[in-house]
């Protein structure tokens, strides 16, 4: 099956469906605010490397410092939200879309 | 034997490996699907690790392992970038171009606007983006293998670009995405593999103290304290506000380049369905994420092994720092074979990586070419599979030839700055496009061709008039001084002008259409209609 076997207005029409409008407010309601925060947590990091030399070069244990472990944090919090986003979308987004891909495909196969 | 020998036979096991793999993948390549996309077959899993053996590019590997040897923590700054920019990616961008795409950026683009514009400013980005990365790997694969193989001769280093060139060619126009993933991820797993490995011997040589290591890395470097901080090369208090919003400007292009990046988007059409796109990123972020780290060991242990001085004797900019570690850490802990089998290792990773990173470029580079340009702009659809794909392969063939003469051309000269322009391309023409076309109901032709030339021009004229090009001792033209722009990086400029003029563009046409609109929306989000895997 491919697209040109649904016309148009198939889309509009599940555009308008109930399930597929919660479907976009799920994906966009933590997809969205997410990637702002994310991406301040990292402009915050670049600012303090720039601005923040001080309180990055500041010594925490041993010769480990706060910009050392600033970065680390940086990629736990890569590694968490890419893991909380697969669980999200295993959980919240993938049935939904399954339903109304399963619903569609079945009515014109 | 001497390491130089070695890593030639280790080498060129690897270019027997992976040319049986090529040539067996082109049997398994009959149609557009398999020769654009793979035939979609492709696991998550090994989407992810070929996702990593194209983005880990001989200038993460061996340019951070140097940035790091030689100016400290200042290298990490890169390898966050490098990372954190996945997330735009995983969130906004893999599933949904899998959703609704084809072959290339460009039909994700296409798809509700007027076809030809559109596709003619993408075909137009993504070669550019993708010559600038290609030709600043082939004129660093001349001088690295030079230093790793003892080539110093300008003729032998020319020969040396002419071999790379030609494996690539071979791997793209032989066995299209196929051969090219497998080629991929075989050097994901040698990377990965001889990065933990000498990883652990440094670590081991430190008993496995962090803290231990980077004392002495600080000690050695004879910057103390200052090397375990960031300020020695990016920022540096000398270069003022005028470096530090650079820095920022890096951080913006680095962190927004990604997900922008043709070559990279193209991976995600290689597997069956949206779900296997997010698990091969997931996979993706994984590998590369735990590279970084190991890269950051990597440079403060040949900082503290090696020696800045030793390092800044064999290359200016520190290329070398990994494999020398990798030669100085065997010799201390298993002799002098030790050092010497683990340098040829090393320095046949690298080649590796090289080889890797250029076939992805070149394939996406000619792909664009035969879909959008081709097939699309100048025959308006109206080829055969047979057809798009010869003119494919030819196409990789005229740009492998292409990047091999400029590669020999451009030998010797200051090119690093290429891979931050193109991020800075990415950044500010497609992934505007990008964004709006999935998310923005009111976007149109006119939004869409404004944002990728906006952003593509803007980028490229800041760079022509920065310190990188002309006005400074590093600079491309050093006798020259046109320079009025202050910044290395044009992201922080380029990049809001990109957004802005696809906003602007997209506001003042009246094209739009709720029923495309309607189908990208829908298709992107639920899977309904996508391409669908093939095998035979």
């Amino acid at each position: 099956m491919t697209a040109s076997q649904h016309d148009s207005s198939v889309y509009e029409e599940i555009q308008t469906d109930e399930r597929f409008q919660e479907l976009k407010r799920r994906f966009r309601a933590w997809a969205f605010p997410m990637t702002a925060a994310f991406l301040a947590w990292y402009l915050l990091y670049v600012v303090l490397s720039a601005w923040g030399r001080d309180f990055m070069g500041t010594k925490l244990f041993g010769n480990i410092n706060v910009a050392l472990i600033f970065g680390l944090l940086q990629f736990v919090s890569t590694f968490g939200i890419a893991w909380a986003y697969s669980r999200f979308a295993e959980k919240k987004l993938d049935p939904l879309a399954d339903e109304i891909r399963h619903e569609v495909e079945g009515k014109t196969e | 034997m001497s390491h130089q020998t070695l890593s030639t036979i280790l080498f060129l096991l690897f270019v027997a490996g992976t040319l049986g793999i090529t040539f067996w993948a082109s049997r398994n390549t009959k149609d557009a699907t398999d020769y654009y996309a793979g035939g979609r077959s492709f696991s998550g899993v090994q989407n992810g690790l070929a996702i990593g053996g194209d983005y880990m590019s001989a200038a993460s590997f061996l340019g951070i392992a140097g940035i790091i040897a030689l100016s400290g923590y200042d290298g990490f700054l890169y390898s966050i970038g490098f990372l954190v920019a996945w997330l735009v990616a995983l969130l906004l961008v893999a599933e949904l171009m899998r959703n609704s795409g084809k072959f290339t950026m460009a039909d994700v683009l296409a798809f509700r606007m007027s076809p030809r514009p559109v596709r003619t400013a993408a075909g137009v980005s993504t070669i550019t983006v993708s010559i600038f990365y290609l030709l600043a790997q082939m004129v660093g694969a001349g001088a690295l293998v030079g230093l790793l193989l003892g080539v110093t001769s300008p003729t032998g280093k020319a020969l040396t670009i002419v071999g790379v060139g030609v494996l690539m060619i071979v791997y793209v126009v032989v066995g299209g995405m196929k051969g090219t993933t497998w080629v991929q991820i075989v050097k994901a797993v040698l990377l990965m593999g001889g990065a933990t490995l000498v990883t652990l011997l440094v670590l081991g040589h430190y008993g496995f103290n962090l803290s231990g290591l980077l004392g002495e890395a600080a000690t050695q470097s004879g910057k103390g304290a200052a090397f375990l901080e960031p300020g020695l090369k990016y920022g540096t208090e000398a270069q003022g506000l005028a470096g530090k919003i650079d820095l920022i400007s890096l951080g913006l292009a680095l962190v927004l380049g990604t997900a922008g990046l043709p070559h990279i988007l193209i991976r995600f059409y290689t597997v069956p369905t949206a779900k296997e796109a997010r698990k091969s990123v997931l996979w993706g972020i994984g590998i590369i994420g735990t590279f970084y780290l190991l890269t950051l060991v990597l440079g403060f242990g040949a900082a503290a092994l090696v020696g800045g001085k030793a390092i800044l004797a064999q290359d200016k900019a520190g290329n070398t720092a990994a494999p020398m570690l990798a030669e100085a850490v065997g010799k201390a802990i298993f002799g002098d074979v030790g050092g010497t089998i683990l340098l040829a290792v090393i320095a046949a990773v690298a080649f590796a990586t090289i080889l890797a990173v250029v076939a992805g470029l070149t394939l996406a580079s000619s792909s664009s070419f035969a879909h959008d340009l081709y097939a699309h702009v100048f025959k308006r659809g109206n080829v055969t599979d047979k057809e798009e794909i010869l003119v494919a392969r030819i196409s990789a063939f005229v740009i492998g030839a292409v990047a091999i003469g400029l590669g020999i051309l451009a030998q010797g000269q200051n090119v690093a700055f290429l891979v931050a322009l193109a991020f800075a391309v990415a950044a500010s023409g497609n992934l505007p496009a990008i964004l709006y076309s999935l998310f923005w109901k009111k976007f149109n032709t006119a939004g869409a061709v404004s944002a990728i030339y906006g952003g593509l021009a803007s980028a490229l004229i800041l760079v022509i008039f920065s310190p990188v090009v002309s006005g400074s001792a590093t600079a491309l033209f050093p006798g020259a001084n046109f320079a009025w722009f202050p910044l290395s990086n044009p992201g922080i400029v380029s990049i809001p002008i990109g957004f802005l003029a696809g906003f602007i563009g997209a506001r003042l046409s009246k094209e739009y259409s709720a029923e495309k609109y309607a189908e990208i929306e829908v298709r992107s989000l639920t899977g309904i209609g996508a391409e669908k895997s093939v095998s035979h």
